[in-house]
């Protein structure tokens, strides 16, 4: 098995494995960010830039480094290869160059977008963008259109990552979504205003990183971080129906699918089981979605709250016996 | 007049159609090539010296050895005719004049690789070179150059023709492939380089229509007399589309090696700028190389004088050097402004950037405001600074060439004429809807 080293930690990876993907085996910071990169969609990578690494020592027959920055979302590793990510002030720079580019013609109408709160462009801009941006003119904009009854596409916040096309290849038969024009007018579009009719066709939500498809069944109902996750599942005869459900108060706001760590869907879902599947009757309820404490989607969350209740345990361990015992 | 092999015979009589083709030696090169194996045409290939003459200089019988050879699996040819280099039209000149000198060439090259089925891809808006080919190709098939058994020797080729639609990012051969099979043309991302996997996932070999018209005289004259053509690794001849201020614009065919002060000045080449002028910067090939200042391209940093080959353009590196490019000499005189013609060189990147990785998507239009900026007379200082910033930042950082090709430019004319972006500023909204340099002069000697 190939052995790569990435900032200094090395892992032993199978055949064929990209370095973006050793990386998420060994976890933690180093992991480079991915906004179009999806492991569980084939040929996906390589557009947006950001996870961008160093090779400074090819393999152990080539130790050449590699005379560019690579997608490392692409690239596989070989034996010996050795990587620098965010020990590179190089890979740094640029991936600050990306988020400004990434920024340059979005809208930054976070206030106002559904997306926020779960979005991996505010992730991303927060953890690798610099402040402020040098852009002076005028920014991209498109009409807002309906891509089927049930998907509302905002171009003028998409950054073409080109995920929901390849929901659209791989997932829906006989496709009718693609990507039309080109360059920084080019837009993701289906077939002369056709609807997307298809029963996986609602994935192209869950996989979308930024706030360009949203579920027009959830569209301003409700801030996501007054909302709170629940695994949850059914019975389908379309797909695994391993959901997650948005609660509020006693209401089930949306179902998405399941999301990893990577912000990546674990199954895909249909779309009976998105949309029309509303009634907390009609699920079984697993247990609550652990949320990251970074993500603001955990504030006001019960797991907190226990958080808070240990720390007050810990808290009481430490304090005086006698005070203790003198609030009893 | 150095040798010529590709454009001798041009002015003879019925040229572009078969019988003319053979009445002056054509097909020969066909003939003796079928009576070797395969791998003796790749051997003379490689040992002719033969660069890809599209722009990057690659060693064709290299590139020809590198094709996978998977049992069972079908290999291809494609020929890119998808010449939309601004500044480069040798191709184009050569397809409408003599068209069998490619399929001839073809034929050679798929014999070599073992292809059956080969593609010429063409660029959509030459749908007249497009109906040329197709009827030249007709011509071949008719003479059994072209289908099964050719010339009775057991090979079969079929040759087809595809029209593009006019894209840039097409001439890319990644996005070639994907254009061909029918999809967006979108650069794939390699690897798997075509050689391994490319048209329809098959091993492909992608070539620039002069390199593919180039080895039907290396194989009439082998690889050995070839090579002495030209000076070091830089062999045979090469097309060069000359263009700009002066006084005879044409296509030209130079043995490599020749000095760039005696392409530019000498009667059988372009024959001195226009008007007498003076001459300020060159594009020595296609739009994006480095442009250099007149001091700099005639003597290379050694203070030997430059010659037109792939070694001797490039000395200095980038600072100091350019490339040969695809032979796209755009020449420009004293009056003409740097500014104004970079940004009608990023105009066309911005327009033709296909908009799948992020840096070239955004970075090639904002180029193109900041620059348009500097042409309104609303520019800062800061603004060169900030270009030059954005070039580094798409340099390198894509997929595909087409972000370097858009940066390149840039970099260099901020690197050789800053002081004329620094002017821009400076003279403000006087430079407004002025086109040549000369112009400012005049009114300022008006003014005073």
């Amino acid at each position: 098995m190939p052995k790569v080293t990435i900032d200094g930690i090395s892992i032993e990876v199978p055949e064929g494995t990209s370095i973006l993907n050793a990386a998420r085996m060994i976890g933690g910071e180093i992991v480079p960010p991915a906004m179009c990169y999806y492991s569980k969609l084939e040929t996906s990578g390589g557009y947006c830039r950001t996870c961008m690494v160093k090779v400074v020592k090819g393999s152990e027959k080539d130790p050449r480094p590699m005379p560019k920055l690579v997608a490392s979302c692409r690239q596989p590793v070989m034996d010996g290869m050795e990587v620098q990510n965010i020990t590179s002030p190089d890979v740094i720079e640029a991936r600050a160059g990306v988020v400004e580019f990434l920024l340059m013609n979005h809208p930054l109408d976070c206030p106002i977008c559904d997306q926020a709160g779960e979005c991996n462009l505010q992730d991303l801009g927060y953890e690798h963008g610099k402040e402020g941006t040098r852009y002076e003119f005028k920014r991209r904009e498109f009409e807002k259109r309906d891509i089927g009854d049930k998907i509302q596409l905002h171009m003028t916040r998409c950054i073409l990552c080109y995920r929901c096309v390849k929901v659209a290849d791989q997932l829906c038969p006989s496709r009718v979504h693609g990507v039309m024009n080109r360059g920084d007018v080019a837009e993701i579009s289906t077939y002369i205003e056709k609807a997307i009719d298809n029963e996986m066709s609602g994935n192209m939500i869950d996989v979308c990183p930024v706030g360009a498809l949203t579920d027009k069944t959830f569209r301003f109902k409700s801030r996501v971080w007054f909302t709170k996750p629940v695994e949850a599942h059914r019975n389908c005869t379309k797909c695994s129906g391993k959901v997650r459900l948005w609660f509020k108060g006693e209401e089930v706001l949306r179902v998405t699918g399941r999301k990893d760590e990577w912000g990546e869907v674990k199954e895909f879902i249909c779309n009976e089981c998105r949309y029309d599947k509303k009634n907390v009757s009609d699920w079984v309820i697993e247990q609550p979605t652990h949320v990251d404490r970074h993500s603001v989607i955990s504030q006001n969350h019960y797991e907190n709250l226990k958080q808070m209740k240990l720390d007050t345990q810990r808290l009481k361990a430490k304090l005086p016996e006698n005070k203790t015992n003198g609030s009893k | 007049m150095g040798r010529q092999l590709l454009i001798n015979d041009l002015d003879k009589e019925g040229i572009a159609t078969l019988a003319g083709y053979k009445a002056n030696g054509g097909y020969a090169a066909l003939e003796k090539a079928l009576k070797m194996k395969p791998e003796e045409v790749v051997t003379e290939v490689q040992k002719s010296g033969l660069r890809g003459r599209g722009g990057a200089g690659f060693p064709t019988g290299m590139k020809w050895s590198f094709i996978a050879k998977p049992p069972g699996v079908p290999r291809y040819l494609v020929c890119n005719a998808d010449e939309s280099e601004p500044g480069t039209f040798k191709d184009r000149y050569l397809m409408q004049r003599k068209p069998h000198i490619l399929i001839e060439g073809m034929i050679i090259s798929s014999f070599a690789l073992g292809a059956n089925t080969s593609y010429i891809y063409i660029r959509g808006e030459m749908m007249y070179v497009f109906h040329i080919l197709e009827k030249a190709i007709q011509e071949a098939y008719d003479a059994g150059l072209l289908g099964k058994n050719i010339l009775g020797s057991g090979y079969d080729l079929d040759l087809y023709v595809h029209c593009g639609a006019g894209a840039y990012i097409c001439g890319e051969e990644t996005g070639l492939i994907e254009s061909l099979e029918g999809k967006r043309g979108n650069p794939r991302i390699k690897p798997p380089f075509p050689a391994v996997k490319g048209v329809w996932q098959c091993p492909t070999v992608v070539n620039n229509v002069e390199t593919l018209a180039a080895v039907v005289p290396i194989i009439n004259m082998t690889g050995d007399e070839y090579a002495k053509i030209g000076i070091g690794k830089s062999t045979g001849t090469k097309l060069i589309s000359a263009s700009g201020h002066i006084n005879k614009p044409g296509v030209y065919e130079i043995e490599l090696g020749v000095p760039v002060e005696e392409f530019i000045y000498s009667e059988q080449y372009c024959g001195g700028i226009r008007n007498g002028k003076k001459l300020k910067a060159v594009v020595a090939g296609g739009s994006s190389v480095p442009i250099l200042p007149a001091e700099k391209l005639l003597k290379t940093p050694k203070g030997e004088p430059r010659l037109m080959s792939y070694e001797s353009l490039s000395e200095g590196g980038f600072a100091e050097g350019t490339m040969l490019g695809s032979g796209g000499f755009i020449v420009m005189d004293e009056d003409t402004s740097v500014v104004k013609n970079l940004w009608n060189f990023t105009r066309f990147y911005h327009h033709e950037s296909c908009g799948q990785c992020s840096p070239c998507r955004e970075g090639t239009g904002w180029m193109e405001k900041i620059l348009h900026k500097f042409l309104d007379g609303h520019a800062t200082m800061a603004d060169i600074d900030l270009l030059w910033d954005i070039q580094s930042k798409i340099d390198g950082r894509t997929i595909c060439p087409l972000g370097d090709a858009a940066s390149w430019p840039v970099a260099s004319a901020i690197r050789h004429f800053r002081s004329e972006f620094e002017e821009y500023v400076k003279k403000g909204e006087n430079m407004r809807d002025i086109q040549h340099y000369y112009r400012v002069n005049q009114l300022e000697a008006t003014n005073s």
